[in-house]
């Protein structure tokens, strides 16, 4: 009995307890519930766009298009730049342990020459910021193949199949064009900060100099995009879909090709530049600089070597002549002295002055000898202008003096940029007293204007605005900014967009006193001019101005013969209606009238008569006798 | 047979195959095998739903026994598979004790505790934390923190259901609490780096955190209705790993989203609840702690996982049950329910 009441007693106390403790453990188990449902609700409802963002980039890798490049083309529709398909064979250094092995073994499969590998390293210290960078570009179509079917045995070695930049003239638009080149690490900076970045993703190339820097934004494109779905090992599953990249515009040059040509062809051997304007435009019809070099090398990033070459060469071929270097004018800074003249100082510059062959300072006896033995006797103005005599023009600046005939003369786009659409442009220098202070710490000696008077001392021009100044006295003292690009076109639509001429204003000068310089400047090429060859035989008139620059501050040495002096020739044509404006400058070439005269002419004669030299031009060699003072 | 159980447990069965379906990349072969084990382990249920639960209990010490010998065994020569030795091979086949224990633990405190005494003394509940004790350790050294962590959990139940005093529970606590730094230092490498990345999953993220963060990409992704039955992204494209095991929790919430977890988790609640009442109507001590273990236990599985998946537990390898892929683990659940039914079945035998 005891021990059945004790067992019921257990079964009900017991039953209690036991109910007690499921009712607690149940309690506890809806505790847990509400916490999980409160997670999933976090994830699945609060959370649920940030989750599927990153679903969808787990899945989704978005793989960038390089746009295509804009062509560059001559006026006349002439290719000069262009994009080839190729491949290229690209490492990732970080995935490689030992890159001399890779080397050494790739070199099995493809040709890796030692010039490859000098460019690889030059690369990984420019470029920190690719992943993968080229070891060999343009590979055949052979070499590919076989690269492809050892791949397994190159990991971190890839095939890329891209679009090449070519430039079939090389040379002869390696500064007009310029070229482009790999995408370095400045670069990237300095995209960064233009917030450009983006518009650069998947491109390996970007524009270094010339028109295929200043022109890059048009010319780049933009870039499309393809949305790659991948699986956990990264691997291409499908392709959700596609933007297509919109192709960089094609750019027309103002300048034209076989005109470009010929001018190169004139110079011969001959280092030196040479401008040709179209007066009422200021379109560039043609910018040579010799010696040029070939733009083809740096495309793909040029190997030490070649750079070394190119950079250290005496002859300087990577310098833009046309537009950045800076020389003396010589006799070709004359015919705006003149204006000068003629518009600050007319008493002065109609006074007739003699010429004994010399000029002297009042209170000095410093000689400054004119070209000519002897001198020219009693000159006029216009006489100064067609013999080029010197001592009327050393007594022309000294009556102007320096200030106000440097800043009469600097409306004519001296002493600063013209604004080219190109980069690189010099400024020049046109000295004054406030300069020279700054920066010599001296003061302006008057026997300094003198010389300035015959474009020498401390006078330097571009050709470039040798080339705009003498197309603004072709046009009639209104100044055209030069501009080398004629048109912009959408590669899609084929519509063109014309880049409009820019008026940057009209120089201080009376029409009669252009006109006056201008006739003048026609009995240049005339017998008893100082280029009387120059217009010899010619059915058209030219009007033109020499110059026979000093080369000063050479150093002297086994190169005796770049102590010649620099050949100058500025000339517009036909002078009653000009069509075109050139300034030649030939480095070296002694009398302006005799080695840059000619090259004018044969550019002239092709783009008015439509002539072609028949032979090849005469290498000219060898200092002409006598005298080696400025013209 | 108890016709609700069976019913809510065939509902989850078959949901279990749809996305087993769908987690398995539609392997038929996968889907094939799971029903293959689905009818054995119905099976089984049905043949313990028929023991009444006096004869159980009439084996809950040998098989405890036995269990036990064969932990020994597997610790002392037992097969190394994954870095872990937890089968002992029979010539024939291979067993993984363990399981058994998964059962037999539950059953032999149950059996234990329902003595005739009236009240049950601490003494009591000291003998019996040592007959929960010894497997445990055993397992935990194979080493196995999952199954280990369950065996514990389900003979804890039987202790609690059976009046484990609360002060001792809070005193072990605290011992617990305390002892934190130690059990820290001897823990596993791999197992500290999961607490870790419990944390900081982003840190691990292509190492022990990608699951972790896989798995709440996956959810997140799910929203509120679910991309869809087969059209997981995350499953599909390989990014979710285990997803036909472990995961599949996962696999579940991207497909069916917030609505369908929520009619899972309803029809856990149902199933658990059935058994609630079962446990609450047993009529012997034995039936009502064993049926309690096992009701709690299942609740434990169903916590940890979904809990594990979604990111607030460490990842301790526990499959979501009866959905998960796997022979062993339905066998062993369905085991479980066959008691329940057995237990539920024959109480109005007893009680008369």
């Amino acid at each position: 009995m005891h021990k059945i009441q004790s067992a019921l007693k257990n079964y009900v106390v017991e039953l209690k307890k036991f109910k007690i403790r499921l009712a607690i453990a149940t309690g506890l188990m809806l505790a847990a519930l509400v916490i999980l449902i409160a997670r999933f609700g976090w994830l699945q409802i609060h959370q649920y766009a940030y989750y599927r963002t990153l679903a969808e980039n787990n899945r989704v890798s978005v793989v960038p298009i390089a746009p295509n490049r804009g062509l560059i083309l001559d006026r006349n529709g002439v290719v000069l730049a262009k994009n080839l398909p190729g491949y290229s064979l690209e490492i990732t250094p970080s995935k490689i342990k030992s890159l001399k092995k890779v080397f050494s073994r790739l070199s099995r499969v493809v040709t890796v020459s030692p010039s490859d590998i000098r460019r690889f390293n030059r690369l990984r210290v420019e470029s920190r910021r690719f992943e993968s960078l080229p070891i060999r570009a343009r590979l055949s179509e052979e070499e590919a193949a076989r690269f492809a079917a050892n791949q397994f045995a190159f990991p971190g070695v890839k095939i890329h199949a891209r679009l090449y930049r070519y430039y079939p003239f090389a040379n002869l638009y390696s500064h007009v064009i310029g070229y482009v080149g790999r995408i370095n690490d400045a670069n990237l900076n300095a995209l960064e900060k233009a917030g450009e970045l983006d518009d650069y993703r998947g491109s390996e190339h970007i524009g270094k100099t010339g028109v295929e820097l200043s022109y890059e934004k048009v010319l780049h494109g933009t870039p499309g995009s393809d949305r790659i779905e991948t699986d956990a090992g990264g691997h291409a599953v499908r392709d959700l879909g596609r933007t297509l990249p919109v192709p960089g515009d094609n750019v027309y040059l103002t300048i034209d090709s076989k005109l470009q040509q010929i001018a190169n062809q004139a110079f011969g051997n001959y280092r030196g530049a040479l401008v040709a304007i179209r007066p009422q435009t200021g379109a560039v019809l043609a910018m040579v600089s010799k010696p040029g070099f070939d733009p083809n090398l740096f495309v793909d990033g040029i190997d030490t070597i070649n750079w070394q070459k190119l950079s250290d060469s005496p002859d300087h071929p990577l310098i833009n002549r046309a537009i950045h270097s800076a020389y003396p004018p010589g006799s070709t800074f004359k015919p705006f002295v003149a204006l000068a003249g003629l518009t600050l100082d007319p008493l002065v510059a109609n006074q007739d002055v003699f010429d004994p062959g010399y000029y002297k300072l009042p209170g000095s006896s410093h000689i400054y000898h004119d070209w000519k033995r002897g001198g020219f006797g009693v000159v006029s103005l216009d006489r100064a202008i067609t013999v080029s005599c010197d001592t009327f023009f050393y007594n022309l600046a000294y009556s102007l003096g320096i200030d106000p005939l440097a800043h009469y003369v600097e409306q004519f786009g001296f002493g600063h940029k013209t604004g080219i659409d190109m980069p690189g442009e010099g400024k020049g220098l046109i000295p004054t007293e406030a300069w020279k202070r700054k920066f010599y710490h001296k003061p302006w000696y008057p026997g300094e204007t003198v010389i300035s008077g015959i474009g020498q001392g401390y006078v330097l021009v571009t050709p470039l605005q040798l080339a705009s100044a003498v197309a603004t006295l072709a046009n009639n003292g209104v100044i055209m900014r030069p501009h080398v690009v004629r048109s912009v076109q959408d590669p899609e639509t084929g519509l063109i967009h014309l880049v409009h001429p820019v008026e940057e204003g009209r120089v201080n000068a009376s029409q009669a006193d252009l006109d006056r310089i201008r006739q003048d400047m026609i009995t240049v090429t005339q017998p008893g001019g100082t280029a009387p060859g120059v217009g010899f035989n010619s059915p058209y008139l030219i009007a033109a101005k020499t110059g026979t620059a000093q080369v000063i501050g050479l150093k002297a040495g086994p190169d005796a013969g770049k102590r010649r002096d620099n050949a100058v020739f500025i000339a517009y044509a036909p002078a009653d209606n000009p069509q075109i404006a050139v300034a030649v400058l030939v480095e070296n070439g002694g009398e302006g009238g005799v080695t840059a005269g000619p090259i004018a002419r044969k550019v002239m004669d092709y783009f008015i008569l439509g002539k072609v030299p028949a032979t090849p031009a005469p290498v000219l060699t060898g200092p002409t006798p006598g005298g080696n003072k400025s013209e | 047979m108890d016709g609700f159980l069976l019913l809510i447990i065939t509902a989850l069965l078959i949901i279990g195959l749809a996305i087993l379906y769908s987690a398995s990349d539609q392997n038929m072969e996968r889907v094939m095998y799971q029903v293959i084990n689905i009818i054995v382990a119905l099976i089984v249920m049905w043949v313990f739903s028929l023991i009444p639960p006096q004869q159980l209990s009439r084996f809950a010490l040998p098989i405890y026994i036995l269990g036990l010998i064969l932990l020994l065994a597997v610790s002392i020569h037992g097969e190394v598979r994954l870095g872990a030795r937890r089968w002992l091979n029979l010539g024939i086949t291979s067993i993984q004790p363990s399981e058994l224990m998964k059962i037999a633990v539950p059953m032999m405190l149950a059996w234990y505790l329902d003595k005739p005494e009236a009240e049950l003394r601490l003494k009591d509940f000291a003998v019996a934390s040592l007959f929960l004790v010894l497997p445990v350790i055993l397992i935990l050294k194979q080493p196995d923190l999952g199954t280990a962590l369950i065996i514990f959990a389900s003979g804890f139940f039987v202790l609690f259901l059976a009046g484990l005093s609360w002060r001792i529970m809070g005193g072990f606590m605290l011992a617990f609490t305390a002892m934190i730094p130690l059990i820290w230092r001897h823990m596993h490498d791999y197992q500290r780096q999961r607490i870790l990345t419990l944390f900081h999953p982003a840190q691990y993220r292509l190492g022990a955190g990608y699951h972790i963060i896989q798995s709440t990409i996956a959810m997140g992704s799910g929203g509120f209705f679910g991309q869809g039955w087969l059209h997981g992204t995350q499953a599909k494209l390989d990014f979710l790993p285990e997803r036909s095991t472990d995961f599949i929790f996962a696999v579940f919430s991207e497909e069916f989203g917030f609505a369908g977890i929520l009619m899972l988790v309803l029809l856990f609640v149902l199933l658990i609840w059935r058994c609630l009442v079962i446990s609450v109507n047993a009529p012997t001590l034995f039936t009502r702690l064993l049926a309690g273990s096992i009701t709690l236990t299942f609740f434990t599985y169903a916590f940890i996982n979904m809990a594990m998946v979604s990111g607030i537990l460490p990842v301790v390898g526990i499959p979501l049950p009866l959905i998960s892929y796997g022979g062993t683990s339905i066998v062993t659940l369905l085991l479980g329910f066959g008691i329940l039914m057995s237990i539920n079945i024959h109480r109005k035998l007893v009680q008369t």
